[in-house]
């Protein structure tokens, strides 16, 4: 290989600091403009859904069982439980389906 | 006040952290087997602190592809985390010192940012530090424990593992959902976006760094456009 893994790695980190550093340390002022406000306000949730979903149906071995883990956490989310309550349900209805759903003949 | 914060920041990063776990140990798992040392492979990790941008920037190493290539691909990806930035730098207490700003920027994951935006009124450095207390550990861990052990874990807990990052964000978002019809619209907007990003012929080849980009600034910008947030709304994300 003639190039350096570590100057990739220094690539790699450098670009990707650069990016979250830049606009925390330059936007100091207060913005004002309702615009702006209102989408910085919604940027989250609109990153954060777009990220689970539909990637979340393909996270685990099947697409069975990873539509039981999203609907549980839904509900689990729904009613308002914790963080980490709410990643540990998901994670538990993933494992229990895995076990139950060979079982079943047909679905996997 | 510093203190409080910091340790809601430690308790909240706990289920990012095992979350974090799971996919960094997959990370170690397949630098390692692509011929990385244990040690290149924690220190991707540690200095980076990225599930995506990683596992991109390997493939690139093991493709021997060029510097260019690699910074760019970077850019692509993780151009998310400058939308978060910014939307975060309108968040922290007010007159936070540069330093603090340089710090907290080095944590600006897609769920250190998640949890640190769906606090109430303005946020501290401190409770960022709490959560990076974990999750960072929990990231390089995870990738030292992947790297070393191969297939130590078994895969149906891999499997199981692997939803928690998408448990966590759904928690995040969907409490509020419930109360403000605007944010509802804008996750069943992002969800069905995406979506259609996965299913679409020509959308379906669009790589997953620039869906979320591009979801992410088509449903806020639009959810902005129909529904701008009035002045009480400002301080806090949990209001509805």
């Amino acid at each position: 290989m003639s190039h350096n893994i570590y100057v990739y790695i220094l690539v790699m980190a450098g670009v990707t600091y650069l990016i979250r550093m830049l606009p925390m340390a330059l936007v100091k002022k207060e913005i004002t403009s309702p615009y702006i406000k209102s989408f910085l306000y919604y940027v989250p949730y609109a990153c954060l859904a777009a990220m689970t979903f539909p990637a979340i149906l393909s996270a685990t071995d099947s697409t069975v069982s990873a539509t039981i883990g999203f609907v549980v956490a839904m509900i689990a989310a729904y009613k308002e439980k914790s963080l980490l309550t709410v990643a540990l349900l998901a994670c538990s209805a993933v494992f229990i389906a895995e076990r139950l759903l060979p079982l079943l003949p047909g679905l996997m | 006040m510093k203190r409080e914060s910091f340790k809601r920041g430690l308790r909240d990063g706990v289920p990012i952290a095992l979350g974090y776990f799971a996919v960094s140990f997959t990370f170690g798992m397949m630098a390692v087997s692509g011929g990385l040392s244990i040690w290149q492979a924690v220190l991707i990790s540690l200095t980076n602190l990225t599930s995506a941008g990683q596992f991109a920037g390997l493939d690139i190493i093991l493709a021997a592809g060029s510097y260019w290539e690699m910074a760019l691909t970077q850019l692509i990806i993780n151009l998310r985390y400058c939308l978060m930035s910014f939307s975060l730098s309108q968040k922290l207490e007010r007159n936070t010192a540069l330093s603090h700003r340089c710090f907290v920027s080095f944590g600006i994951t897609d769920e250190i940012f998640g949890i640190s935006a769906s606090q109430e009124g303005r946020v501290s450095p401190y409770y960022n530090y709490g959560a990076m207390c974990v999750a960072i550990p929990g990231w390089t861990l995870g990738t030292l424990a992947g790297a070393i052990s191969g297939n130590l874990l078994p895969d149906f807990l891999v499997s199981a593992l692997s939803v928690a990052i998408y448990g966590m964000f759904l928690a995040i978002i969907i409490p509020p959902a419930k109360t403000n019809r605007a944010v509802a619209g804008v996750v069943l907007g992002a969800m069905t976006v995406s979506s259609l990003f996965a299913v679409a012929p020509v959308l379906r080849n669009v790589s997953s760094g620039f869906v979320i980009i591009i979801t992410t600034l088509l449903v806020a910008g639009i959810a902005a456009y129909i529904s701008p947030i009035k002045e009480e709304q400002e301080e806090g994300y949990h209001e509805s």
